[in-house]
């Protein structure tokens, strides 16, 4: 490439260019992209986006006023307004943000604790492995969801609390993929060399061990994140995750449960809808992630 | 054999003891349950007297022990509310629990496995894409908002199905499909993947050169090993639904464990929070428990390792 002339090389620069974003474009996984930027937008500059304020009622609107387009409808409000008669958009934007921060918090703590104790675990073995494997058997042994729920009603609810919970939840996973992983990443040359070189144990672990074990966290983590998202959802729903007025999703959902019957269905189809395309969207980033980081990692 | 079985009982054993010192700790730690529970403006000598009562004045290692002698007599101690024993409530809902989720894992069963079964006979056809859409929906639709969609659709606008409570086979219908949904993927997932496994190997294509016909290869020969794993899966599955259907049990306004749980939240019955989970642990630990042993005793293999 270098001894080439600069013509052919600019001309070749040009055209492999061309060639490479086509593929790069190809290559990225679209679908899920295309859900998943506009809810991070949203999320993002909320506060901006959100026609109206989501914890106050709309001025001169009825509690329950329909979506746009049903007779009664306003083009003010799109979706209707809920039971204190507040703008459902403006909720669900500001409700993107509730989800995704704790979608992504959560699953940073989960991840955090459990690649700690599973580097730990794998590379110390003897009784530290022992107690951690004890540990992770004895937290599995918990339905998640009921674990959670405990510990948000001990822990008493708000956003961060349930950022907390479920990552003290949801860490097993990671410790147990990761202690494997590091188990016979422990065997390996590069790690015994380091080992022999004089390096001390938190050197090999910061230096070796853990670039080689960030993928596979990062593959789980991907598989976490709507799992987290969904049990947030669910613990608002049953009123001890993120407390009112505050706008979640799943809050929005038991709100909407009253007037279910009454056939008010814009207040629960909605937020539904949201956590749905957004939890799908991460799945489908995660099988993404999980073919290019590591085909080994396919059956996880 | 016995070796193995012992060595195991001791794991359960020391993780049921974690299991105990975790929520225990959980409890303690975060604040004073009487103060949790009592109502706002409650005498100072009231709260007290309570405390005395649940032993909350001794120290930690005495309240611990008082705590593991009432899970070893089975009675974790009175629910507040009802002012009966938590394993009381929790065996009184427990048939209601059972039946919902048989039913769920009844239509798991029916939609995973065959599911499950043609995706990995077909492999990368039409019906092996529908089936990995199925699956992705199965892990992003949450159940909670499936049974609500239901609900509207069923109940309000076609007025086909009751709306909650328990009674016959239409009650059953709704929270049935809402609970089972996300463990139907679970199970397609598993069984398509273990009839790949199974159908690689070599008693399969041994099957086949000796010229039995494609059906009978599959149904009989692979298909009955690929369904140890699923069923493993189905029976833990079933334990899990029995005790962390919370808030499909809500919607539906079931009476089972989930319920329970629920409604101890809403009163702060606290011992009853406590004991439902602990019971739904041990529960979870038992099952395991029997699932390692049979299948230590199915494949001699298992007994040696580890």
């Amino acid at each position: 490439m270098v001894s080439l002339s600069p013509n052919t090389a600019a001309a070749g620069a040009i055209g492999r260019r061309r060639i490479d974003w086509i593929g790069k474009l190809r290559d990225l996984p679209l679908l899920p992209l295309a859900i998943l930027v506009p809810f991070v937008l949203l999320a993002v500059f909320a506060d901006y986006i959100a026609p109206y304020d989501p914890t106050e009622p709309l001025a001169g609107f009825k509690i329950f006023t329909p979506p746009a387009w049903m007779q009664g409808g306003d083009m003010r409000a799109l979706l209707g307004t809920d039971f204190q008669g507040r703008d459902i958009v403006s909720r669900l934007i500001c409700g993107a943000r509730v989800s995704l921060i704790v979608g992504v918090m959560g699953t940073v703590v989960a991840g955090g604790i459990g690649t700690f104790f599973g580097i730990l675990s794998g590379y110390l073995g003897g009784w530290v492995d022992q107690v951690v494997m004890r540990l992770t058997d004895a937290w599995l042994a918990l339905p998640a969801l009921v674990f959670a729920i405990f510990l948000a009603t001990m822990l008493g609810p708000s956003m961060w609390n349930i950022v907390i919970i479920l990552g003290a939840v949801y860490w097993t996973r990671y410790a147990r993929v990761i202690r494997g992983e590091v188990l016979s990443l422990r065997e390996r040359e590069f790690v015994k060399l380091a080992e022999i070189a004089g390096a001390s144990r938190l050197r090999v672990i910061l230096k070796h061990i853990l670039p080689n074990v960030v993928n596979t966290a990062m593959v789980l983590a991907s598989l976490t994140i709507g799992v987290v998202i969904i049990a947030e959802a669910s613990l608002s729903f049953l009123g001890v995750g993120v407390s009112p007025p505050q706008p979640a999703w799943g809050l929005m959902l038991a709100e909407g449960r009253s007037t279910l019957m009454a056939g008010m269905w814009w207040l629960t189809i909605a937020p539904g809808l949201c956590i749905m395309l957004v939890v799908l969207a991460t799945q489908l980033l995660g099988d993404w992630l999980r073919t290019r980081l590591d085909p080994q990692l396919r059956n996880l | 054999m016995i070796q193995f079985i012992l060595r195991r009982t001791a794991y359960a054993l020391i993780t049921l003891f974690i299991l105990s010192l975790t929520i225990f700790t959980v409890v303690r730690l975060t604040g004073d349950p009487v103060t949790l529970m009592a109502e706002p403006g409650a005498r100072a000598e009231d709260l007290d007297r309570v405390r005395a009562e649940w032993g909350l004045d001794r120290p930690f290692p005495v309240q611990y022990l008082a705590f593991l002698k009432n899970i070893a007599t089975g009675e974790l101690g009175n629910s507040f509310n009802y002012e009966m024993p938590v394993s009381t409530l929790y065996f009184q809902r427990l048939p209601n629990s059972l039946q919902l989720a048989a039913a769920a894992t009844l239509l798991s069963f029916l939609i995973g496995i065959p599911a499950g079964l043609i995706s990995g006979v077909r492999v990368n056809t039409g019906w092996d894409n529908l089936g990995k859409v199925v699956a992705l929906l199965g892990l992003s639709i949450p159940g909670f908002w499936l049974g609500l969609v239901l609900i509207l659709v069923f109940s309000v606008w076609l007025e086909w199905l009751p709306t909650s409570g328990q009674g016959d086979w239409r009650h059953l219908v709704m929270p049935a499909l809402a609970l089972g949904w996300y463990f139907a993927a679970s199970l397609l997932r598993l069984t398509r993947s273990s009839m790949l496994e199974v159908l690689r190997s070599e008693y399969i294509k041994l099957a086949r050169l000796k010229g039995l016909p494609g059906y009978v290869v599959i149904a009989i020969h692979a298909f009955k090993n690929a369904l140890i794993p699923v069923l493993t899966l189905a029976g833990l599955n079933l334990v899990v639904m029995i005790n962390a259907a919370v808030i499909i049990e809500v919607i539906f306004a079931w009476p089972g464990i989930g319920r329970l749980l629920y409604e101890g939240i809403f009163q702060r019955d606290f011992p009853l929070v406590q004991g439902v989970v602990i019971l739904a642990g041990f529960m979870i630990v038992l099952i395991n428990l029997v699932i390692d042993i049979l299948y230590a005793y199915i494949d001699p293999r298992i007994r040696l390792t580890r």
